[in-house]
């Protein structure tokens, strides 16, 4: 049950137990996280989920996945080195503790 | 900002949960009662034909869990349906008899699928698909089902084919048009799309009518005008109808679907609005007025409508789009479609990628992509951000290319 925190823009942080096997996005929607949006409900459809995720985390996350990627260039918020989609981030065990920054803008 | 009775939405659907989900997010500190009259929490639709469903606590297609409700105070009335509503004394009234004042009253009811008007259409293993309860009695019927017949190729059909296909069966889709989807995407299209389903294996009749399903007791073949098919299943999906029979019934203007300013305001009653597949709308890239089917119309009425209640002015603004999954196409569009002069299609970078790129004189409006989600997103962007696009500006390009390029130049696309 991996613990994941969440940094809303507005400077306040939300903690959340997600559930090890499911996607980020689900942990956020599932917590009512705000700024998630995941319109597309975890399709790689939309881009609404997207989110920084911490500098001391980027390695253990990894790499966005090909689709994703190119989807990365064309989110409302900047892209940066950082950027996933959220619903495409597994979640494990290993990332108990995960820090990701939740952008201003999604739509 | 708060008042005595608060806002009553209608209906606990995905536009629903928009509207509350905005109105507490937007700090709106009145009531909000959501009326939703079917047994589960709100839940999303898309995935219902999209795969097979047979577990009742495995689907996990809610869209938030119910301690989202609690925790923002909404009271969630399921099992609960909305029987009539008292415009002058601005009360709902519920099944059961109970009325409950409203300030601010939101349809969000939906839309039900057409009924298939065929003899038969009643037997055991034909089934609708549109609700949950739908999705699992189908899930069901597949694990055993060895010819599923669908009726109708719009997505809906299209989509659960593929299911259906996937896990076995001999498939075949009835449709009466000549064509796959044939309002719904350009001709290229639908052409392109009937040949990817014949390759998968499901069988296409178009131009094919239903005239009655058979069986005792139970399905056992559809009577089609070119012959009958031996059928264990049969999935129709021809179409659905707003919900709008409420309004109707205390007379509101309606007219397939309820009639709505740019604000979603009802036209006749400035306390109503109304959101999703039960409204129709005016809309910035439409000539006239519009009722649309999608996730994204039903999210951001939902979200205008609970931000003006709370206090906020934009009028509705939002470029549609649409996403259907069949089997391995995803198939996206960004834009309205209707009134075009010009499709033109192009190879995308990769075999089972394309665009067909719609204009409007020489202006592009729409943009309907196969298994390319960045061509359409970056589609999205540009409508959303009116940057005009011609269609020589495409010649030799993407529309990826030329937002890619304007975000180059600092300019955000
Ligand atoms: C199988 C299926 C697949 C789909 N796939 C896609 C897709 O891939 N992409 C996409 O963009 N869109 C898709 N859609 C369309 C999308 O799901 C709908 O446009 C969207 O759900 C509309 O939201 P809504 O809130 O207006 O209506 P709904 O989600 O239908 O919710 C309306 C709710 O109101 C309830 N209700 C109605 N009247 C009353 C009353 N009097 N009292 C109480 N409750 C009432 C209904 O029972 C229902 O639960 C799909 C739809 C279906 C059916
Ligand atoms: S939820 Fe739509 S792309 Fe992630």
């Amino acid at each position: 049950m991996p613990i994941v925190i969440f940094q809303l823009p507005d400077g306040t942080e939300r903690k959340v137990t997600a559930e090890s096997g499911t996607a980020l996005m689900q942990a956020a929607v599932s917590n009512g996280v705000d700024g998630i949006v995941a319109e597309c409900g975890g399709n790689a459809s939309c881009a609404t989920c997207h989110v920084y995720v911490d500098e001391q985390h980027t390695a253990l996350v990894g790499p966005p996945n090909g689709v994703e990627e190119e989807m990365l260039d064309f989110t409302a918020a900047e892209r940066r080195a950082t950027s996933r989609l959220s619903c495409q981030v597994r979640l494990s065990d290993a990332l108990d503790g995960l820090v990701v920054h939740v952008p201003e803008e999604q739509v | 900002m708060t008042s005595a009775a608060g806002v009553v939405v209608v209906g606990g659907g995905q536009a629903g949960y928009s509207v509350v989900s905005a109105l507490r997010g937007a700090g709106y500190d009145g009531p909000v009662t959501v009326f939703a009259d079917e047994r589960h929490l709100p839940y999303q639709r898309p995935p219902l034909s999209k795969q097979a469903h047979t577990e009742p606590d495995g689907t996990r297609v809610e869209l938030v869990p119910e301690s989202f409700y609690r925790e923002r105070a909404i009271g969630l009335r399921l099992g609960e349906r909305v029987t009539a509503l008292d415009t002058a004394a601005r009360t709902v009234v519920t099944g059961t008899g109970t009325r409950v004042p409203y300030d601010h009253l939101v349809l969000a009811t939906g839309a039900r699928n057409r009924r298939l008007p065929v003899p038969g259409a009643g037997l055991d293993g034909v089934h609708a698909l549109r609700s949950l309860d739908d999705a699992l009695a189908i899930g069901r019927a597949l694990t055993t089902a060895r010819d599923v017949v669908v009726v109708g190729g719009g997505f809906i059909g299209l989509e659960l084919a593929q299911v259906a296909v996937a896990g076995g069966a001999r498939v075949t889709v009835l449709e009466l048009a000549g064509r796959l989807l044939s309002r719904a995407v350009s001709p290229q299209l639908q052409e392109h799309l009937r040949q990817r389903h014949e390759h998968s294996g499901v069988r296409i009749l178009t131009g094919t009518g239903v005239r009655a399903v058979e069986g005792a007791g139970r399905v056992e073949r559809v009577v089609t005008d070119r012959g009958v098919l031996p059928a264990d299943l049969v999935v129709y999906g021809i179409g659905a109808a707003p919900r709008d029979e409420l309004a109707r019934d205390a007379g509101l203007a309606v007219d397939d679907g309820v009639i709505v300013d740019e604000h979603l305001r009802s036209v006749t009653d400035p306390r109503i609005s109304a959101v999703g597949d039960c409204a129709r709308h005016p809309h910035p890239h439409a000539a006239g007025l519009v009722r649309l089917e999608s996730v994204q119309n039903a999210t951001d009425q939902g979200a205008l409508v609970g931000r003006r209640i709370a206090g906020s002015a934009a009028p509705y603004r939002s470029l549609p789009w649409f996403w259907s999954d069949q089997g391995a196409v995803k198939l996206q569009i960004a834009g309205l479609r209707t009134d075009t002069d010009e499709v033109r299609v192009v190879p995308g970078d990769s075999p089972d990628r394309l665009a067909a790129y719609a204009f409007r004189g020489d202006r592009l409006v729409a943009a309907e992509t196969l298994n390319w989600p960045a061509e359409h997103l970056a589609a999205r962007r540009l409508l959303e951000r009116q940057v005009p696009v011609s269609a020589g500006d495409l010649t030799g390009s993407t529309l990826g290319a030329l937002a890619r390029a304007r975000r180059g130049a600092g300019v955000r696309a």
